[in-house]
């Protein structure tokens, strides 16, 4: 069953340098149970694509087209009171980026879960506490805990909490964005375990949105890689990371670092990525990419299903 | 080996943080409290190698390598460069030495400094050093941090360059002084991936180019793997295991190795999943734990573990280890 699809969406920043086309045709679609990775480099509007999904853009952000439907909403349209009552954090929850920062430093780690549960739904404060113990139980800390301050918290416990936090309301959604980047390897180790283990046991579903690759591979069953703005291969875990096509892709995983591979020297994809105020015309890779054609500079490509579920934007695969 | 072969060589260094503590603290209490950042660490770094020390945050490694470099004063222990004790170094020497080993830090975002061009910034070495030819040695060294073309960056400020580019004029400042070592702290932990590689290639360039071995510091085994020649595995200031790169890798023996390597999260999906064999985090460094530092988390811990702190040896060639089960 479909939870979520994203169809042509456009999310522009309006800057003083001028529009930014951060997410520039964006289709995705994920169903429920998915957990699906989100990849490319910094400034790709991996992060602005699940903000817009959220409707938690900056004030010089806006959707500009296209449609987010959302387990038969319409999220573009949604009132803001709606949204706020029905969907944030109820239906769909959000760990954000440098959650070790998230927790407010003045107030106890179990009164801000609570506070988050009683802005949402008519209970008691004791009832919310007692769902705040059951939440620390499953994210794997000591329920005693919860009335502890966060700098009492070590980064692994800090992330844990954040990730009880986004739990708190039983949403169907969770966003991810790069939930373990600050963390040490061991400790991040930890936390992918919780999430894999998360995503069984409660059934949810998941969009994490990291740079790294391995994060990905470790915990997904869905990727898709993004760049300029745009979705340039979408599929299943395993067709993207074994066998991708397009050779943006491509050049991310043969130069990812394994700690099994046989020691190699690496071949970073030449240049930069564009800056998204003027974009390079026709495909945005063209003037990074080693099988450029002339048609690229000049046309679009269009998305095509190359096999099913396997999705890519590429004259190679057009043509 | 002869010792002509090591670059530099490290005998019992350590440093220890004094606890700072309140008056009525300090009188109640019996000791003084140390923090034990670098505890007893020994290693030596080769001509031309690029020598990998890896572990966790707070396991003392960023200390270690300022600590090579004479940044901070080390309580005690040898830091031999070519045969010189740097640590006993007076003022002149310590110039001298600053212009054949120099460091790359871990956050471009940070080291440089926001007011200055680039032009400033990377010069600054050879003015404090009196060296003319600015000009051309300014262009030289950002080419050779593979910035071109060179000019075009001289008037430039680091807000208007990317991280990989701010890297690149912290490597070219490095550089500038044509140094024999450089302590390349955590050089690409802040970069995207798909630039890390190329700021990885660009140090092993230099190394073959220009002779330079490198202390590289990191968290991450899996690039370390790939450019380390040998690695030495750091927890709570000692140094527990180390090795030639793929002995290490594919042959660790200390419980805190196994589990770091099968903490590493692999790009391949078909692979076995990162495992976390160890649970909880680094303990309270003022407060260690008796005997092997490693023994509150290791499932291996024996009585001796609890009482005695293991020696490093050599179990294999070029494989050193501490721990009571080898």
């Amino acid at each position: 069953m479909t939870l979520l699809e994203v169809e042509n969406l456009h999310t522009y920043f309006e800057t003083r340098e001028g529009t930014v086309k951060a997410v520039d045709d964006v289709s995705l679609k994920m169903e429920r149970g998915d957990s699906l990775g989100l990849a490319g480099e910094s400034g790709c509007g991996k992060t602005t694509t699940m903000l817009s999904i959220m409707r938690l853009l900056p004030s010089n952000g806006k959707i500009i087209s296209g449609k987010i439907n959302f387990d038969g909403i319409d999220m573009v349209s949604l009132d803001e009171d709606e949204l706020r009552r029905k969907i944030r954090w109820k239906r769909m929850s959000m760990v954000f980026q440098g959650a070790m920062n998230a927790l407010n430093p003045v107030f106890r780690v179990g009164d801000q879960i609570v506070q988050a549960i009683v802005s949402h739904e008519n209970i008691e404060k004791e009832k919310a506490w007692a769902r705040v113990e059951e939440l620390f139980q499953l994210v794997g800390i000591d329920p005693n805990r919860a009335k502890d301050y966060p700098h009492e918290f070590s980064g692994g416990m800090k992330q844990r909490a954040v990730i009880a936090l986004s739990l708190a309301l039983n949403p169907d959604l969770v966003i991810a964005d790069e939930p373990v980047t600050a963390l040490d390897v061991i400790v991040q180790a930890q936390i992918l375990e919780l999430v894999r283990e998360l995503i069984n046991k409660l059934n949810i579903s998941m969009i994490l949105i990291t740079h790294d690759l391995s994060v990905i591979a470790d915990t997904c069953n869905k990727a898709a890689i993004m760049y300029a703005g745009k979705i340039v291969e979408q599929g299943d875990i395993m067709t993207i990371f074994k066998s991708p096509e397009h050779p943006y892709s491509q050049g991310l995983l043969t130069n990812y670092p394994s700690i099994k591979s046989e020691r190699m020297r690496f071949t970073p994809i030449s240049g930069r990525p564009p800056n998204l105020i003027n974009p390079p015309s026709g495909c945005r890779f063209h003037p990074r990419c080693p099988f450029a054609m002339e048609v690229c500079s000049k046309k679009v490509p269009e998305t095509i299903e190359l096999e099913r579920g396997h999705y890519i934007a590429c004259h190679l695969k057009t043509n | 080996m002869s010792s002509k072969d090591k670059l530099v060589v490290i005998e019992n260094l350590k440093k220890y943080y004094p606890v700072r503590m309140g008056l009525l603290q300090s009188l109640r209490s019996k000791e003084r409290l140390f923090v034990k950042a670098v505890d007893e660490v020994s290693f030596h770094i080769k001509n031309g190698e690029i020598y990998g020390l890896a572990g966790e945050s707070g396991c003392g490694k960023t200390t270690t390598g300022k600590l090579i470099l004479n940044l901070i004063t080390s309580t005690s222990g040898k830091v031999m460069f070519k045969g010189e004790d740097i640590l006993s170094l007076k003022k002149g020497g310590i110039k001298e030495f600053r212009k054949r080993a120099q460091i790359i830090y871990q956050d471009p975002y940070e080291s440089l400094d926001p007011r200055m061009t680039i032009f400033d910034f990377v010069s600054e070495p050879l003015i404090v050093h009196n060296i003319g030819d600015i000009e051309k040695r300014v262009e030289e060294a950002l080419e050779t941090a593979e910035l071109t073309p060179p000019r075009e960056f001289f008037y430039r400020f680091p807000h208007e360059l990317s991280g990989g580019q701010r890297q690149r004029v912290a490597i070219a400042r490095a550089m500038i002084l044509n140094p024999e070592f450089i302590v390349a702290d955590e050089p690409v932990s802040m970069l995207d991936v798909s630039i890390r590689t190329s700021i990885l290639n660009l140090m092993m360039r230099l190394r073959d180019e220009f002779d330079i071995s490198y202390l590289y510091i990191t968290h991450d085994l899996a690039t370390a793997k790939h450019i380390c020649d040998r690695i030495g595995i750091m927890y709570l200031g000692k140094i527990v295991e180390e090795a030639e790169v793929e002995e290490l890798i594919d042959n660790a023996l200390h419980p805190y190795t196994q589990a770091l390597i099968a903490a590493v999260p692999d790009p391949d999906p078909s692979v076995e999943k990162s495992k976390a064999i160890i649970k909880g985090e680094i303990p309270d460094p003022i407060h260690l734990p008796t005997g092997c530092r490693f023994h509150t988390r290791c499932h291996y811990m024996k009585d001796i573990c609890m009482k005695v702190e293991p020696e490093i040896k050599e179990v294999s060639e070029g494989h050193r280890i501490a721990c009571h089960l080898y």
